[in-house]
């Protein structure tokens, strides 16, 4: 049964309390149990607590996929990007390279690339995904359209995403402040921006 | 203690902590279960619905339990791993004697071996010395009908004055602040009236790690306007993004409520209907506050007096608004001021006992709201009554089909047991649920005062770093492997259902206590069959008190997932939200909502007085110690469940760049902490999210890795907590690791 379409994901990295709740509730997925396939990290704990959550975002058009070499990965008509096919995977790693986000794992004990595959155990028989449903601050959402709309007025979901010259389109939404005027999130630029708030405390003690 | 400890190199080696990871039934897909049980979370005072998948008398996974209200499916990592605590190396399948001859130092013994040995030093040492030479520590981690049975075991079996439990540690500052302003000690509103509060302040609460679920309530509050203010000496993960922060010296909350209570004052943001109507003593603390100018807290605080401005403006033009508050301004030897400055400012505001309109403190730990309502505080007996009350004996004794000259005066606090350990008026123990060793201040301290103990007898699933000093432990039960009801931090009774069977000769934790009170021979009213009994003899010894269980059943929690007491009547659903107008009190008799003669709440002066421990120049920097979000209390359970062990593998100091850097010292290096009690050398993490004048080091560990080597044993006069959250040490770079021995 294919994931329902009105079904979504959404990511709200400001909510993010980097408590690993996502990373543990997904090695007990039943499809890839005892193994996590999601990337928790801080950004820079030096000087912030900020954490994120790397799930994959089911690209339209898949770059892991566009680049295996034995076509292995298949992406569902519900727009679900499976883990690699095992009898296909040559374990070249092309796929753990080529993607944007980050997301395929190469497990070299079995020879596999594997990857998020929204919990399709659970997502195409109704159920939320793990990492969703254990979320304790819900930075990580899977439900309607309407929704979010109303338990989040202060974001919009953006699900464009700019490497470079690639424009990447995913299944999977990425919640930005309401008034950010953008409608693509430019991944590379953000990376040379200077990070903003680091020497809050100093400066809050400073005032005294 | 009669022998020798044994090398706790051995001890470890043969009873862990050793990390478990999934493996066989737990990796294998598509198990069919054999049931799916409902039930809660054995960490936290939270008590998030979970549903345990078991096979085989095995806890082999979780499904989240969608249904359930206070959480809906949410978790954190360590309800998430629970399970790999069952089928454990290290769980207890025996019960142990010491034995110097054993490697180990223990030998497994017949249980009813143990038992006849524990009843006859139970007997030896009161017959000798006196009842109240036997004392008891106890747990907020047990179910409410097993610390009812326990406080009723040590004043109705033993008739020992000395028992006291690990809540000691944990909520006592909030209660005692709680019963004196409002005459009833509970969280005053369910968490749903966060959602639409339009500020939610949040004092010494790392919410984020130390209670992950109550975070979605906080961030939808802000989804739907509010604004959030943190008070902290910490960036945490919570004010990372909240609207307002301010960084406070540790333990100078009190003072920041008195100057947040002046310019509410000053401003005139204040509810005079609600104060006139509803309160005594406005007047007094009026006039006390009045030398909080903003100058004078932002000089004690350490906070610049615009964000005190800024945030006694929002908070005194709310329309609505929840406190919240936890160990960080309850841990102090002024802990109780800190609480009553925090609920004079919301008593100020009028905002109390409707809806949208709360105030809560944060309880900690699993059962740490039921664990303090039924008798097992020195002072205590069930349904929150007093032992020092004449008309409060009458009726428990009445109850227990005993004399009130029966049961024993009022006894001390756990660690005031340990000072009279030191004084010889207390020569033998029994512990369960508790592990002082690692959690009590001080810890040296507590060390010497086991080994000084005639007899100490233990009842745990793991052996615990305390359970090294037992003479006898006994096999007890895990959460999993009995039922019984628990109070979550909201104040609603909910139900622990039994998913497993206790393994090889563990057992229940009431039968063990029962197996003794048989063996001393004072087995009356200790014949229990079930929990069910016992809850059916605390709903009846609870009627008529103000922590009132007589109308809750097990039936109608299952029903309505959970009764907020209290609940009086078959017909009552219980009581989520209190001090409502018109509600209906015991001690009021409808004169108003509050928990006095008169109905009414009570301002009370709270008074700043700085930490047992200033800096000073041999000892320059404050150190305040908490919670990370993989690791529970004294870490006996999750510093075995491997997955958590991989997230926050040990204690770190944090400490911000300008410190480190003056200390000549770079993150990962080692660093040795000293204060006057102890010394404990740990690896740096250098963070910008601390007061460069403050350092942090979380509790969970023992031996070397412990940080209550270093704090103080001050305590709070009116609630007896200790001072976990300040008190003077000196770092300096370390060469390398500590040797690995204890």
């Amino acid at each position: 049964m294919p994931v329902p379409q009105r079904m979504e994901f959404f990511i709200d990295l400001g909510r993010c309390i980097g408590c690993q709740a996502c990373v543990q509730a997904c090695t007990e997925c039943d499809t890839h149990k005892g193994q996590s396939m999601i990337q928790l990290d801080y950004l820079d704990r030096a000087n912030s607590t900020q954490t994120v959550p790397v799930i994959c975002m089911h690209c339209d058009s898949p770059t892991c996929a566009e680049v295996c070499p034995a076509d292995a990965i298949k992406k569902t008509e519900d727009g679900v990007v499976q883990t690699a096919r095992k009898p296909r995977c040559i374990a070249c790693n092309n796929c753990v390279l080529a993607c944007p986000f980050g997301v395929p794992k190469m497990n070299t004990p079995m020879n596999l690339m594997m990857k998020c595959d929204m919990c399709y155990d659970r997502t195409s028989v109704g159920l939320k995904p793990m990492c969703a449903s254990v979320c304790p601050s819900q930075a990580l959402f899977f439900g309607t359209r309407e929704e979010i709309e109303r338990l989040r007025p202060r974001s919009k979901p953006v699900n464009r995403f700019q490497f470079g010259g690639q424009i990447i389109t995913t299944k999977v939404k990425m919640l930005a402040p309401k008034d950010t005027p953008a409608d693509a999130v430019d991944i590379t630029a953000a990376m040379y921006q200077p990070t903003i708030g680091q020497n809050i405390l100093e400066e809050m003690l400073l005032e005294i | 203690m009669s022998t020798k400890l044994a090398d706790s190199t051995n001890i470890i080696e043969a009873f862990g902590p050793h990390p478990a990871y999934s493996h066989g039934v737990w990796l294998d897909t598509g198990v069919e279960p054999d049931k799916v049980v409902k039930t809660h979370c054995c960490f936290c005072g939270q008590q998030c619905g979970i549903q345990l998948k078991v096979k085989d008398n095995q806890v082999i996974g979780f499904e989240p339990w969608y249904d359930f209200p206070f959480n809906q499916g949410k978790l954190c990592p360590k309800g998430i791993k629970r399970y790999l605590q069952g089928a454990h190396p290290d769980r207890l399948l025996h019960a142990y004697g010491r034995d110097a001859t054993a490697a180990s130092g223990f030998n497994a013994i017949p249980y009813e071996q143990a038992i006849d040995r524990v009843a006859a030093e139970i007997n030896r040492i009161q017959s000798q010395y006196g009842p109240h030479a036997f004392a008891v520590l106890s747990g907020a981690s047990l179910t409410t009908e097993k610390a009812y049975l326990m406080g009723k075991f040590a004043h109705a079996c033993l008739k020992t004055s000395n028992i006291d439990y690990n809540g000691r540690l944990c909520m006592v500052s909030a209660g005692a602040g709680n019963k004196k302003a409002f005459g009833i000690d509970r969280a005053a509103n369910p968490w749903s009236d966060i959602l639409h509060a339009e500020v939610v302040w949040i004092s010494g609460a790392n919410v984020a790690e130390c209670a992950p679920i109550t975070t979605d309530y906080v961030w939808q509050a802000r989804e739907n306007g509010a604004k959030i203010i943190v008070v902290d000496p910490r960036i945490t993960p919570i004010a990372r993004t909240c609207d307002l922060f301010m960084p406070i010296k540790p333990g100078r909350d009190v003072a920041l409520f008195n100057g947040i209570l002046h310019l509410m004052i000053a401003h005139d943001w204040l509810d005079h209907d609600f104060i006139d109507r509803h309160t005594v003593g406005f007047a007094e603390v009026a006039a006390h506050v009045e030398e909080w100018t903003p100058q004078r807290t932002a000089e004690v605080t350490g906070i610049a007096e615009k964000l005190i401005h800024q945030a006694a403006e929002w908070w005194g033009t709310a329309k609505t608004s929840f406190l919240m508050h936890a160990r960080g301004i309850e841990h102090h030897s002024h802990g109780v001021q800190n609480v009553l400055g925090a609920i004079n400012m919301v008593l100020a505001s009028g905002r109390l006992g409707r809806e949208n309109c709360g105030y809560a403190t944060i309880t900690g730990q699993g059962n740490g709201q039921g664990g303090r309502e039924h008798g097992q505080k020195c002072d205590q007996l069930p349904g929150g009554r007093d032992l020092g009350n004449p008309e409060h004996r009458a009726y428990v004794a009445k109850v227990w089909g005993m004399s009130p000259d029966e049961l024993p005066p009022p006894g001390v606090d756990a660690y005031e047991i340990f000072r009279k350990i030191d004084a010889g008026e207390i020569r033998g123990l029994l512990s369960i649920c508790f592990n002082p060793v690692v959690s009590l201040p001080d810890n040296n301290f507590i060390r010497r005062m086991l080994e000084k103990l005639e007899f100490f007898v233990a009842i745990d699933f793991f052996m615990n770093e305390t359970s090294h000093y037992a003479d006898i432990v006994l096999p007890g039960s895990l959460h999993e492997e009995d039922e019984g009801v628990v109070a979550t931090a909201e104040g609603r009774v909910i139900k622990i259902n039994k998913a497993t069977e206790p393994p090889g000769e563990a057992r229940q934790d009431w039968r063990i206590i029962q197996d003794i009170a048989q063996a001393i021979r004072r087995e009356r009213g200790f014949a229990f069959n079930n929990s069910a009994e016992i809850f059916e003899e605390l709903r009846q010894a609870s009627a008529g008190g103000i922590v009132d269980y007589s109308g809750i059943t097990y039936e109608k929690i299952e029903r309505q997932y959970g009764v907020f007491w209290p609940c009086r009547s078959d017909d009552d659903p219980g009581t989520p939200r209190l001090f409502e107008p018109g509600a209906w009190n015991p001690i009021a008799q409808g004169k108003g909502p509050f928990y006095f003669p008169d109905g009414k709440a009570r301002f009370n002066v709270a008074r700043y007085t700085p930490p047992a421990e200033e800096v000073d120049r041999e000892y320059p920097i404050m150190l305040t110690t908490g919670r990370v979000v993989s690791h529970y209390l004294s870490g006996a359970q999750t510093r075995r469940i491997g997955p958590l062990v991989d997230h926050y593998p040990e204690p770190r100091i944090e400490m911000h760049p300008l410190l480190a850097s003056r200390l000549g010292i770079a993150d990962g290096d080692w660093a040795t902490v000293e204060s006057r009690r102890g010394s404990c050398t740990l690896r740096v993490q250098v963070v910008k999210t601390i007061r460069p004048d403050t350092i942090f080091i979380p509790y969970h560990w023992a031996g070397r890795q412990s940080a209550n080597q270093l704090t103080i044993a001050a305590q709070d006069p009116i609630s007896k907590i200790p001072e976990y959250k300040v008190c003077a040490v000196r770092v300096k770079k370390a060469i390398q690791a500590p040797p690995e021995k204890e």
